[in-house]
């Protein structure tokens, strides 16, 4: 009955099959699909990133679609992508509130990673030649607070204004909260690729 | 160099977020500091590492299948979706459930309510046109009273309108209409060009005694309109619509001799 297909979803599964709606709900999923639906990949994408896997992201992803559809009637005409994106934020930190038990071992341990950090100085060419996997590993390592900063901004692009929006904090908390995740994040990078380097040695 | 860009700054200007001024601050320093200009070149190496990967995850066909069909599941099973309570979807039919099951409402309850509502959008429509008409005449007298305050009052400064009308052309999309008075005592002294409630506009710029009048005009869809007077801040206003041109006199000159000006204009 459903399509993969949104547009054919709405024409013909809901609609046919339930004999007429009422004509606002049409509206509704008309104008949802439209706002929101774009951003459903940037959706799971922050989700995927945050939960670091699979299962969680999708749990966490159709949470926040859900709510999103719920809620869409509070949505007042503002960039699409930043209020589906608070929601989503919003119900990864419900899901890391029932989590923390086994969050809390997998995090970046800073003392660990210094040592490495003062033995190597990452170069730039090590920096810009860093494979997929020790990147990924790299921003999957870091502390969520600054994971998501990242990810908003280098994977999607956002303005500091947008990020500020969707984390509901300062310019300025996010300026330093990119300026520390980046810094954290070119010591994992070089500092693993350093070791690699050493073991082909 | 002591005075190293804040690392803040130095994000910041790497990811095109400064205004100009301090973007070329932090270019001047990076000039002439090494420790900085190599900080900024391995932020940039990172992120050119970063970008150079397909690092986003995209949602799964199965994962948007079933999504939809969830979305499809709420939108159906819940008719007041607008309170935010979500009903488990195998929720038995209300009627057993809900003391308001056999409460019929009658059918003038809901004229009377869509009545209610229809008045409340109207009388919210008509404050929104209001307040609207009241940011627009505010900004006409800003307008006017900057054009006295600085020394721009006209942008092209002749009595001959065959020399104002042409000096508009190819600055606006529209052609202002621009007639000499000067035989009824309004002389035409120039024209300026403006930029008010989003669009360009036209300002002719007339002369009574020592009373300067502004008259703004630009391109309209509404239907024509007669004179309408109105004072703000002192300065006496009148706007109407004719043949698809807003129009609007603003000055210090009474309010009388402005209608009569108008009226001229309007033959």
């Amino acid at each position: 009955m459903f399509s993969n297909s949104w547009n054919k979803f709405l024409l013909t599964g809901v609609l046919h099959s339930q004999g007429g709606f009422p004509t606002d709900e049409q509206a509704k999923l008309a104008r949802f699909d439209a706002v929101v639906m774009p951003h459903l990949d940037a959706a799971y994408n922050l989700a995927r990133w945050m939960t670091r896997n699979t299962t969680d992201a999708e749990d966490v992803a159709q949470e926040a679609m859900l709510r999103a559809f719920r809620f869409f009637n509070t949505f007042q005409g503002e960039d699409g992508r930043v209020w589906l994106l608070t929601i989503v934020r919003n119900t990864y930190l419900t899901w890391l509130r029932r989590q923390i038990p086994q969050q809390n071992a997998a995090e970046f341990d800073e003392a660990v990673h210094t040592d490495i950090e003062a033995a190597l100085t990452p170069e730039s060419e090590v920096l810009r030649r860093a494979g997929e996997q020790q990147i990924r590993k790299a921003i999957a390592q870091l502390p969520p607070e600054y994971r998501e900063v990242i990810l908003m901004r280098e994977l999607e692009q956002m303005s500091y204004k947008e990020i500020a929006a969707v984390t509901q904090s300062p310019l300025g908390t996010i300026m330093s909260r990119l300026s520390r995740g980046r810094n954290l994040l070119r010591r994992l990078v070089g500092g693993e690729c350093g070791t690699e380097v050493k073991h082909r040695d | 160099m002591t005075n190293h860009t804040e690392p803040n700054l130095v994000h910041a200007y790497i990811d095109d977020e400064l205004d100009l001024v301090r973007s070329m601050e932090v270019e001047d320093h990076l000039a002439e500091c090494a420790d900085c200009a190599g900080q900024v070149a391995s932020y940039r190496a990172l992120r050119a590492g970063i970008g150079a990967h397909a690092l986003r995850y995209s949602a799964p066909a199965q994962f948007r299948a079933s999504l939809l069909e969830e979305i499809g599941k709420e939108s159906f099973s819940e008719p007041s979706l607008e309170n935010g309570l979500k009903k488990k979807p195998d929720a038995l039919p209300r009627a057993s459930f809900s003391p308001w099951a056999n409460l019929r409402i009658p059918i003038w309850n809901w004229a009377a309510l869509a009545a209610c509502l229809a008045i409340a959008v109207g009388a919210l429509f008509f404050g929104v046109h209001q307040r609207r008409e009241h940011n627009l005449s505010q900004e006409i007298v800003a307008d006017h009273v900057r054009s006295l305050m600085a020394t721009h009052l006209t942008d092209v400064l002749t009595s001959d309108q065959h020399t104002v009308k042409p000096w508009f052309t190819g600055k606006l999309d529209f052609s202002p209409q621009v007639r000499d008075l000067s035989p009824q005592g309004y002389d035409l002294i120039g024209g300026r060009l403006d930029y008010l409630a989003g669009h360009s506009v036209a300002a002719i710029v007339y002369q009574r005694r020592k009373h300067v009048i502004n008259l703004l005009t630009w391109p309209s869809d509404d239907a024509d309109e007669q004179p309408k007077s109105s004072a703000q801040q002192g300065f006496n206003l009148i706007e109407w619509r004719q043949a698809g041109m807003y129009y609007c006199a603003v000055s210090d000159l009474n309010q009388a001799e402005l209608m009569d000006f108008v009226s001229m204009l309007r033959k």
